[in-house]
């Protein structure tokens, strides 16, 4: 019977210790990622269902956020490379298995799209500005006209973004905090209801901050039903598992994620959009500030808490 | 060909002689190693068992860190060998965390990932590891296993051995021997 084990000896003090090799970046690229792929995939809705008119924040002044999100995240994620020269490599070859491979792809397709998608609307968003050039008026109307089609590509591609984020951790077999196959759905869930927040913090008719409401109130309870999934997963594991739940549930990041993911990013911005959409009187801005605050913090704690994870042999 | 490295838990006195042989051999950083002696204590008093042992990236034949490279700088050669390109590595760790063992670090000053190459170099040349070559109990053999009658086949056949963390699916090809 193993009563009583230790492990000693292995005293590599710039190698265990150090054993974060993702920090801070990797966590907001995550988050920023999501964040996009939520507007993305609402914005494509609404321009497939013709319902533009009716909820301008979201395709037009909303779907500002994505390409900048995207370009701080690629900036974050390449500042967090150790060796950023060479980055090119990654689109010398498409590696199926590998997803931070197809992840590096869809990013390269996804962002120009999102810079296209706010350039068909220039006109608009900036009545004032003149397109000096021929050409670029005429590339205007083109991208205006193709405006549905990029719709239709961007809600396969924004969703599979948004899985991404989750799915890059998940695959890592090494850590069993990560290594559960329901962070791809959580963190796209996660990923849309902080896009959702965004258009409520914009949206400027009752009606659309209403439909978003909503829509991040559905989202915010499949979340919790999700992490409660992945918890109850955790704890019917193994015990590299158990141990990895541990972190979360009575560990060193118990307080922020009960206390900010769950109770401040989830619980309270839940409550407070049903009442709001009951009609009381709810600065929308505090329940949509939380969800992403805590959507960043979530992101902070499953990168930093997932490398701590490892077997025991 | 199939390369491997044997390691007999049983005449390993943790002496650290192999992990000085590769930082020499090898040119690592201050600071760092890509082998690494561990000691284990398992039991209660008096029913106590330790274990010492020589660990190092274990060549898996089924290689999480080179299905998650994005580059294909993280490689299988001829052998069985794991290797890393330096530059085509572009320092995501992504390999680090994918590693159950541990075994890989980012190179402090050129940025790319290193590890234990199982000496490819002396190979080539017809040498052994440098961390089998000192080993003062010669408690480490290395060698084919699809030759049959080599060293390692052998005490793999006769003997009782492991590999570790099997669970985590990598096929490790360090053997050690209980
Ligand atoms: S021990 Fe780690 S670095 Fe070596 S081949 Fe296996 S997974 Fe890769
Ligand atoms: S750090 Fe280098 S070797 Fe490792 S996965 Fe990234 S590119 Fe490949």
């Amino acid at each position: 019977m193993q009563e009583e084990i230790f492990v000693s000896g292995r005293d590599i003090p710039n190698i265990d210790p150090s054993l974060e090799i993702w920090h801070w970046p990797i966590g907001l690229y995550l988050f920023l990622g999501g964040l996009a792929a939520g507007i993305i995939l609402f914005a494509s809705i609404v321009v497939i269902l013709n319902k533009e008119d009716e909820y301008p924040t979201t395709v037009k002044y909303a779907s500002i956020i994505p390409p900048i999100a995207l370009v701080i995240g690629l900036i974050a994620l390449i500042y967090d490379l150790k060796n950023p020269l060479y980055s090119w490599q990654l689109y010398t070859t498409i590696r199926i298995e590998s997803p931070m491979s197809w992840g590096a792809w869809v990013l390269l397709i996804v962002t120009p799209l999102s810079f296209l998608w706010v350039f068909s609307y220039f006109s608009e968003l900036f009545p004032t500005w003149d397109l000096k050039f021929e050409w670029l008026k005429k590339f205007e109307q083109f991208v205006k006209k193709n405006r549905k089609n990029m719709a239709y590509l961007l809600v396969p591609l924004s969703i599979i973004l948004g899985v991404y984020t989750g799915i890059l951790l998940s695959a890592f077999n090494a850590r069993p905090l990560w290594n559960n196959a329901i962070l791809g759905p959580l963190f796209l869930t996660s990923g849309l209801s902080t896009g959702a927040a965004a258009i409520i913090l914009l949206a400027k008719t009752a009606q659309e901050r209403h439909l978003f409401g909503k829509v991040d109130l559905a989202l915010i309870i499949i979340e919790l039903g999700l992490i409660i999934h992945m918890l109850m997963g955790m704890y019917a594991g193994s015990e590299v598992q158990l141990e990895a739940m541990r972190l979360l549930v009575g560990g060193e990041f118990t307080v922020l994620f009960f206390g900010f993911v769950v109770i401040l990013g989830l619980i309270i911005p839940g409550i407070l959009e049903a009442l709001e959409i009951k009609g009381y009187k709810v600065p929308v801005a505090i329940p949509a500030l939380l969800v992403l605050i805590g959507g960043l913090i979530f992101r902070f704690v499953m990168v930093e808490a997932g490398q701590i994870t490892r077997y025991l042999y | 060909m199939r390369y491997a490295m044997v390691i007999d838990t049983l005449k390993c006195v943790g002496c650290s002689d192999c992990v000085v042989a590769c930082q020499t051999e090898n040119d690592v950083p201050v600071g760092y190693c890509r082998d690494w002696i561990t000691e284990t204590v398992d039991g209660s008093y008096p029913n106590v068992v330790l274990e010492l042992k020589s660990e190092r990236c274990n060549h898996c034949e089924n290689a999480p860190c080179v299905r998650c490279c994005p580059t294909g700088a993280s490689h299988i050669i001829d052998g069985g060998i794991v290797l890393v390109t330096p530059n085509e590595c572009i320092g995501c760790g992504a390999c680090i965390e994918s590693c159950p063992y541990d075994a890989r670090y980012s190179h402090p000053e050129g940025g790319y990932v290193d590890k234990c190459t199982f000496c490819n170099h002396r190979l080539e040349k017809g040498q052994l590891p440098a961390c089998v070559s000192v080993c003062p109990t010669n408690c480490m053999y290395f060698g084919d296993l699809d030759n049959p009658n080599s060293k390692v086949s052998r005490l793999l056949k006769n003997r009782k051995y492991k590999t570790l963390a099997p669970e985590a699916g990598t096929k490790p090809q360090v053997y050690y021997l209980i």
